[in-house]
């Protein structure tokens, strides 16, 4: 684990850059953090991003693509074209969450 | 008919009749989880305290990794397949039937066929199977036709007709979505279709891809860039990130609209649990149950426990999972029934052979915090087994499992392996990869 500065605050972030403290995130944090993958964020961005906290402190997971789908609202085909190519990491590291877990 | 709980059986003594009350452990599944903890528990509980009963739509067991071997003829059916209740202690009851739902309000199971079985503990061992329906266009009509999947028998020896007669053309194989089973299962089935081709001498006539959810040829960094250079060196064109939509006539197409096409298309489908798990409210949307990772104890439950591939936790759902789990499961379940803490934790502890084609095979050996890392197996700085490295004698290893699995691990006796896992005999190698799954 390594500390970075993104806007001129310290952040405790793992070898890929995922926040590993979820509550160092903040909305203007993810602002910076969605310029650094070439992301502008729209409302349907931040309406996937707003699940997937909520969702993170209620179930303690950051949700698949699956989950996203099936309760957050949001299709598959949706999270592609939100946050392309790896949309499942995009969205946990914009959010501010750790890398999802299905991968195991 | 109604399993009521609590059988009452007379104990005659010599001024009093004492009614004992017997209790119920009911196992959903005899697969190899099921299965071990129902051997391992049986000689445990007191007869007259504990009674085992066992349920499963089947009546015989399936060696599942050697599944992997059938479609190249390496096996026949009739050595993966045996009967269930031999495999049994005579003391366990096992009911042939499937699953309607559980209730844990009333602690009683439902079966299709209207009958109610009540328990005082419960475990849902009735782990992950591969279903094509969930994906549009792969279970249509050419399901073992030109799309095959070998993670059941049927699907197997469909694959091996298949492969036969094919004279080659475009083959493709492909992960739909995580967690499967056996997570290697699909590299192995690359470098052995390959090792099957070139001793045909038809290798030059078949393009192999290998298309995959991951960024990368497998889930842990260091084993992914050395499998992944391994599927290099054979040739066999790795399509990362690749999530499917749909199966069209001869074509795979993903989510960000990226096609591949195929003339034989070896899909690992979508694995879920059964799906009682989701009528009865206990699991994931894939049906995985979820629990505590180091207890197996369900989600806000006391009595109700998942193991084996049915369980949603964070490591490979495999057969060498479930071995050690139920290792730390029985001692942990004994102190629960007699009121006590459950101490040992799992720590996620898998290894698994991987068949690389030519009569070779690697180990790895890892759990929930350690990646798989080259070195020696199971005794440090000797092995004989090698970790994350092509052996012969990791093959022999492979082969010898079948015996082992069939006469020691199920039937619960102790394996010469630890149960927890070691750094001992591991080796973090000097420069780390890089690390291809960047989130760009």
């Amino acid at each position: 684990m390594t500390v970075a500065t993104i806007q001129g605050r310290e952040v405790h972030v793992d070898v890929e850059g995922f926040l590993t403290d979820p509550t160092e995130w903040t909305e203007s944090l993810a602002e910076t953090l969605a310029a650094n993958i070439a992301l502008e964020l729209t409302e349907r961005h931040w309406s996937a991003i707003r699940f997937a906290r909520s969702d993170f402190e209620t179930i303690g997971e950051t949700p698949t693509l699956r989950r996203m789908a099936t309760t957050g609202g949001v299709t598959t085909k949706e999270m592609f074209e939100l946050f392309p190519k790896k949309p499942a990491k995009k969205l946990a590291y914009v959010a501010g969450l750790p890398k999802p877990v299905g991968c195991v | 008919m109604t399993l009521s709980t609590g059988g009452l059986r007379a104990v005659a003594s010599r001024k009093v009749k004492i009614e004992v009350i017997i209790k119920r452990l009911l196992i959903l599944g005899a697969g190899t989880a099921g299965t071990m903890i129902a051997n391992k528990l049986f000689p445990r509980l007191p007869v007259d305290e504990w009674k085992i009963v066992l349920v499963d739509p089947s009546e015989t067991h399936l060696y599942q990794p050697g599944l992997l071997f059938l479609p190249f003829g390496r096996y026949e059916a009739a050595d993966l397949v045996k009967p269930t209740k031999p495999l049994l202690p005579t003391g366990v009851e096992l009911v042939t039937g499937e699953v309607e739902k559980v209730d844990v309000g009333s602690s009683s199971v439902q079966l299709v066929n209207g009958e109610t079985i009540t328990y005082d503990q419960l475990v849902i061992a009735t782990g992950t199977h591969p279903r094509p329906d969930m994906t549009p266009g792969m279970g249509g009509p050419q399901m073992g036709v030109s799309v095959h999947e070998f993670y059941t028998l049927d699907g197997a020896l469909a694959l091996r007709r298949t492969l036969e007669t094919w004279t080659g053309g475009k083959l493709v194989v492909h992960i739909t979505e995580l967690p499967i089973k056996c997570p290697v299962a699909p590299l192995e089935f690359a470098f052995l279709a390959d090792d099957h081709f070139r001793r045909l001498g038809m290798r030059e006539r078949v393009e192999l891809t290998f298309a995959t959810p991951l960024s990368g040829a497998f889930t842990k960094p260091i084993a992914s860039d050395m499998l992944g250079g391994m599927l290099e060196e054979r040739q066999i064109h790795v399509e990362p990130d690749f999530f499917i939509e749909r199966v069209d006539d001869g074509v795979i197409v993903s989510y960000d609209d990226r096609s591949i096409p195929f003339d034989l298309l070896v899909s690992v489908p979508l694995n879920m649990g059964a799906d009682f798990v989701g009528r009865s409210g206990l699991g994931d949307e894939l049906n995985h149950v979820k629990v505590d990772p180091g207890t197996f104890l369900a989600a806000g439950s006391h009595n109700v426990f998942a193991l084996g591939d049915a369980a949603a936790l964070p490591i490979s759902k495999a057969g060498s999972v479930a071995h050690f789990a139920v290792d730390v499961f029985v001692e942990n379940f004994l102190d629960h029934i007699a009121g006590k803490a459950m101490e040992r934790r799992f720590d996620g502890h898998a290894n698994c052979f991987v068949e690389s084609g030519a009569h070779k095979a690697l180990l790895i050996d890892f759990n929930y915090d350690t990646e798989p890392l080259p070195g020696t197996y199971p005794i440090p700085g000797f092995g004989p087994l090698s970790l994350l490295k092509e052996t012969r004698l990791n093959h022999l290893g492979k082969l010898a499992f079948r015996p082992i699995y069939w006469h020691m691990l199920l039937p619960g006796r102790r394996l010469p392996v630890p149960i927890a896992m070691s750094m001992a005999g591991k080796k973090m190698p000097l420069r780390q990869p890089e690390r291809e799954d960047s989130i760009l």
